[in-house]
């Protein structure tokens, strides 16, 4: 009788539960003077340091913005207030999150996710529930791919993996290439693949194109077969917390100049952490990858920036924190296009993405950025050398798109022929 | 009870939860959570059928509603469109064919059962594969078998690049609602529950008791083991089925070994060989995990620990063995008071 | 052929760290018959304490390794005492539940107390690389496969010759007969898991001096891998987990050499699957009778 009891009483009190959750927050609309901006940042997980410059490149945007007195649309002032989910860099949590984001908290806008494999299935429940996305970090084509809500900040993995590619060649003269990358990344897989595309296309060889999974740790059997294959250049398309025991493996068992051998490691923009230095230290010294930005040679709004990220964290910005900044900005340069907010949520939502699309050279800290009709950015990308004794990363060289495809017409690619 | 306040009550029950839906009082949020609850009671109720009225341990579970999932979702994205859009069956190159000129089609709801039912099929084959060699072995040794199971189903879908790869597939059209996932929780309940009254299913308790006393019984106890496997992967995949086209995405890690020990805590909450607990533990786990979201992380050392507290206290779980009345045929709730569990 | 004995190295390594890890399941289910799933967590907790003792307190290599073991085993048999011991006497799968939960919670409360940003060890072994016809052995991997193999040696000691190894093994035999012949059941218990967690500490150690990035789920993935090892071997012997943990470390290495990449996990439980199939009990396992 008493189990009964029990078990109604645990009914009664989760339908109720129910209930209270689905009591509309406070007065719903016409948002009371409060712009609401859903964040959805791997805060947790295996790269944290990625969700942490993307929060706190939000909320320095925040700050500035709000402490200015706001932003004034239509005649009326609105201060941005975010919302902050946590996918735990993790595809599930982040269609979740953003779910979440749309729906209970009603944001206007949702920035992020970063990491591509969280930022595809978020994108497509953006697309869905017709919000406006926009994506401070993901480089992986399918996250804009035919959906007309979401946008992104930073350039395509079309254009960094064949940059990386042609870079490779160029730099060090070689014609074997190998890759090593994870092949449950979504953004890892895309750009192993790409960058062989590029490097056949240009006329190299591919000498050994090995994966391995997430989580792993030991990477000795794949080094030891590219070692085995001749290749001159490895590409690791992989991000900060990885690289580190990749590239002490590969100098340990003598595939590197630094462990006696001839092949060089370059990277992409997953390398760009302060943690990356702290993990990898002297072994990662005098490797090259291509990334966003490059500190040592920002204007003087980047530099701004960087000194505002230094005092509220502690430590250098990595791209994803000036990328979010630009975002919130972009977000807010969208706002003025669209002109006048009228608190219908699926309306308003309608205006920003179209402001969004209506965006025209916008001058963020990342570079100068005009939204393609995909959603992308064109925008340059930079080369930089790791500095293990300064500690940082130095700028090395930035390759223009306008450049990379001269040289891709040159062996008779273009972009589109390759992205089949 | 009268006769017809179960089907009554089950009635008001889905006119409720839909209508809440469709008239919005129920955000798009509340009523993930709401199938959430349901697909969660399905996969409880078939993990149940195994580790609890068998007595067997299953920790891979999550295998087959992965087989289920994946089938499912091949039809409704690559092989429907392929005759109704003329899209490619396997995508070749970096992108995936676009499918919502087929998927926004009112007409692909009733197609959805069809194709629920070929995932549970496929995953009620995945069984049997499975069971059939190793039902020799017992005990801790099958735990084993179940686990490696899982890792094997999880890494055969990351290493078949047609079927996506460790990415998965993305843009699964949204057919999963709430009164389909009322319907296919009703009718596992309902054939579950049957199947543990009728004989075989009291073959299956009697194998759990004393497998060699069974036998003498004359209980085929081989095939009557097997057909209880296969009955709980079958409604393992329908539960993946529906959880596909309602995450609109899925990849290998979404069945990892997590779903499986998720779907064991609901088990055990719930309480062992009880539907009624099955069910109860369903709601409760799904509820609490929702409640305890913005706790964030501390939620997962939360749940640990209440799941360790449960073990210490109240091992039967919150309904030990027990089950609701209307759950029960006539004759056997006179002799249900006086009978201990 | 060097590249063959190449990867043999890496093979090994792997396997010994593997190992100490095993043991610990081993022993554990020998005595109680039970899988402790929190282990591969243990092992975690193991690693991190090292982290804390080579960076915070600065110790070199063997007081780190002998601290980590300490703090473990203290772990280990307070998880004993508190979560297993009330279960003792209650089925099986309640004390399985209980060790699941253990072990998500020592992850969780890891994470949320630490923080989930990676943590590099510092080389606290000497880094040179010997060459020897081709073939690269590093002195970690060298040290690694020596510490592994001392360690077995002294464990083997311990249950072969030793008055308290004889009970631990005496109760894996019978565990009702025993107390009547005056063995301290509960105090044997908690020195099998005090050495298993000591073990699986030690493992913890030379696992992240060899892969420095230390995380809090960086035990999940092992622990179950390493319970596959234990379960190959035939779980309870301790000859098994041994041989079990060499052979996953081989087929490891083995498949990632031979075949692509990405097929690794998938041949690796194919294989298990298919040794359970032939031999139910594992390669060292003593098979069971049921009395009807």
């Amino acid at each position: 009788m008493t189990r009964r009891l029990w078990a109604l009483l645990l009914v009664i009190a989760m339908v109720a539960t129910l209930f209270g959750a689905c009591r509309p927050a406070g007065p719903a609309i016409p948002y009371g003077g409060e712009l609401r901006v859903g964040i959805n940042a791997e805060i947790t997980g295996t790269i944290p340091t990625v969700g942490e410059a993307c929060v706190a490149g939000a909320e320095i945007a925040r700050d500035e913005i709000n402490g200015a007195g706001g932003v004034e649309i239509g005649g009326k002032k609105y201060t941005i207030k975010l919302f902050i989910e946590d996918n735990e860099n993790k595809p599930e949590s982040a269609a979740a999150a953003a779910r979440k984001l749309i729906t209970e908290e009603k944001v206007l806008v949702h920035i992020g996710a970063n990491a591509s494999k969280n930022a595809i299935p978020a994108g497509g429940v953006c697309n869905e529930l017709e919000t406006p996305m926009i994506s401070p970090w993901s480089t992986n084509p399918y996250t804009t791919l035919r959906r007309p809500w979401v946008f992104r900040v930073p350039f395509i993995d079309s254009f960094q993996a064949g940059v990386n590619a042609w870079f490779g060649m160029t730099e060090f003269n070689a014609t074997r290439g190998a890759v090593l990358f994870d092949i449950g990344s979504d953004a890892c897989y895309f750009q192993g693949h790409f960058f062989k595309r590029v490097w056949e296309g240009l006329g190299g060889e591919m000498a050994a194109f090995t994966t391995f999974t997430t989580g792993d740790k030991d990477f000795t059997a794949q080094l030891t077969k590219i070692k085995e294959s001749g290749a001159e250049v490895l590409y690791v398309p992989q991000y900060y917390d990885e690289v580190p025991l990749i590239v002490k493996q590969a100098n340990r068992l003598g595939l590197t100049p630094k462990g006696g051998g001839t092949i060089h490691i370059i990277g992409h923009d997953g390398w760009e952490s302060p943690d990356l230095l702290k993990l990898c230290g002297d072994d990662c010294d005098g490797l090259f990858f291509t990334t966003h930005w490059a500190l040592d040679i920002a204007g003087e709004k980047t530099q701004a920036f960087i000194k505002k990220f230094r005092e509220k964290v502690g430590k250098d910005p990595e791209s994803t924190g000036g990328l979010t900044y630009d975002a919130i900005y972009l977000f807010v340069e969208a706002l003025k296009n669209c002109g006048e907010l009228t608190g219908d949520l699926a309306k308003d939502r309608e205006c920003i993405r179209d402001g969004l699309a209506a965006i025209k050279g916008f001058d963020g800290v990342t570079g100068t950025m005009t939204p393609t009709s995909e959603g992308d950015m064109i925008k340059s990308v930079h080369i930089v050398q790791i500095d293990a004794k300064e500690g940082k990363f130095k700028w090395y060289k930035t390759v223009d798109p306008a450049e990379y495809e001269a040289a891709l017409a040159e062996h008779g690619l273009s972009v589109e022929e390759l992205m089949k | 009870m009268k006769k017809y306040y179960l089907p009554l009550g089950l009635i008001g029950l889905l006119v409720v939860l839909t209508g809440a839906s469709w008239l919005g009082f129920f955000s798009d949020y509340i009523q993930t959570v709401i199938m959430l609850v349901g697909i969660n009671i399905i996969v409880t109720a078939s993990l149940n059928l195994v580790n609890g009225y068998m007595g067997e341990f299953s920790v891979g579970h999550a295998g087959f509603m992965a087989v289920g999932a994946y089938i499912s979702t091949i039809f409704t994205t690559r092989v429907i469109p392929h005759f109704v859009l003329g899209t490619p069956l396997i995508p070749t190159g970096l992108y995936a064919p676009d499918v919502t000129a087929w998927a926004e089609n009112p007409a692909a709801h009733l197609v959805f059962p069809v194709v629920l039912l070929i995932g549970g099929l496929g995953a009620a084959i995945a069984g049997l594969v499975v069971a059939i060699p190793s039902f020799k072995i017992r005990g801790d040794y099958l735990a084993i078998i179940t686990l490696a199971v899982n890792y094997i189903v999880k890494s055969s879908f990351e290493n078949t690049q047609a079927l996506g790869g460790s990415r998965g597939i993305t843009g699964i059209p949204k057919l999963s609602t709430v009164p389909w996932v009322f319907f296919w929780a009703v009718v596992s309940l309902w054939a579950m529950r049957n199947f543990i009254l009728s004989n075989y299913g009291r073959g299956v308790v009697a194998i759990r008791e004393d497998e060699i006393a069974a036998g003498l019984m004359s209980v085929n106890t081989r095939r009557t083991k097997i057909l209880g496997f296969c009955i709980s992967s079958f409604f393992a995949g329908i539960g993946g089925g529906l959880l596909a086209h309602l995450l609109l995405y899925i990849n290998p890690s979404t069945f990892s070994i997590l779903k499986s020990v998720e779907a064991l805590a609901m088990v055990y909450l719930g309480g062992m060989s009880s539907i009624s607990g099955s069910i109860l533990g369903a709601i409760a786990y799904t509820g609490l995990a929702e409640a305890l979201r913005p706790l964030r992380l501390w939620k997962w050392v939360v749940i640990p620990l209440i799941l360790i507290f449960l073990m210490l206290f109240r091992r039967e779980g919150i309904m030990g063995g027990r089950e609701f009345k209307f759950l029960l045929p006539k004759e056997e709730v006179k002799g249900y008071a006086a009978a201990s569990d | 052929m060097t590249y063959i004995l190449q990867q043999l190295v890496n093979a090994i390594q792997l396997g010994s760290i593997y190992a100490l890890i095993a043991l610990g399941y081993s022993m554990v289910y020998g005595v109680l018959f039970m899988v402790n799933f929190a282990h591969g967590d243990i092992f975690m907790v193991g690693a991190f304490i090292a982290f804390f003792a080579a960076t915070l307190l600065k110790l070199p290599f063997v007081p780190t390794m002998l601290l980590s073991m300490a703090g473990t085993a203290l772990l280990g048999v307070t998880i004993e005492r508190v979560a297993y011991r009330p279960l003792r006497n209650a089925p099986k799968l309640s004390v399985v539940i209980t060790a699941m939960g253990v072990g998500l919670f020592l992850e969780y409360i890891i994470l949320a107390a630490l923080g989930p940003w990676r943590r590099s060890m510092p080389p606290l072994l000497p880094t040179q690389v010997y060459e020897v016809q081709g073939v690269r052995i590093s002195a970690v991997q060298l040290i690694i496969i020596g510490v592994s193999l001392g360690l077995m040696i002294i464990l083997d000691f311990i249950v072969g010759r030793t008055e308290e190894g004889m009970a631990m093994r005496a109760i894996a035999y019978d565990r009702f007969a025993v107390p009547l012949m005056g063995v301290p059941v509960n105090r044997i218990i908690t020195l099998t898991f005090a050495i298993g967690s000591a073990l699986a500490a030690a493992g913890g150690t030379l696992f992240s001096v060899a892969y420095p990035i230390i995380e809090p789920m960086m035990g999940m993935m092992i622990g179950w891998k390493t319970f596959i090892a234990a379960v190959l071997g035939g779980i309870g012997s301790i000859r098994g987990a041994v041989a079990g943990a060499f052979l996953l470390g081989l087929v490891e290495i083995g498949t990632g050499a031979v075949f692509p990449s990405r097929l690794r996990d998938l041949i690796s439980f194919a294989v298990v699957w298919i040794i359970l199939m032939v031999r139910p009990t594992g390669l060292f396992g003593v098979a069971r009778r049921q009395k009807v």
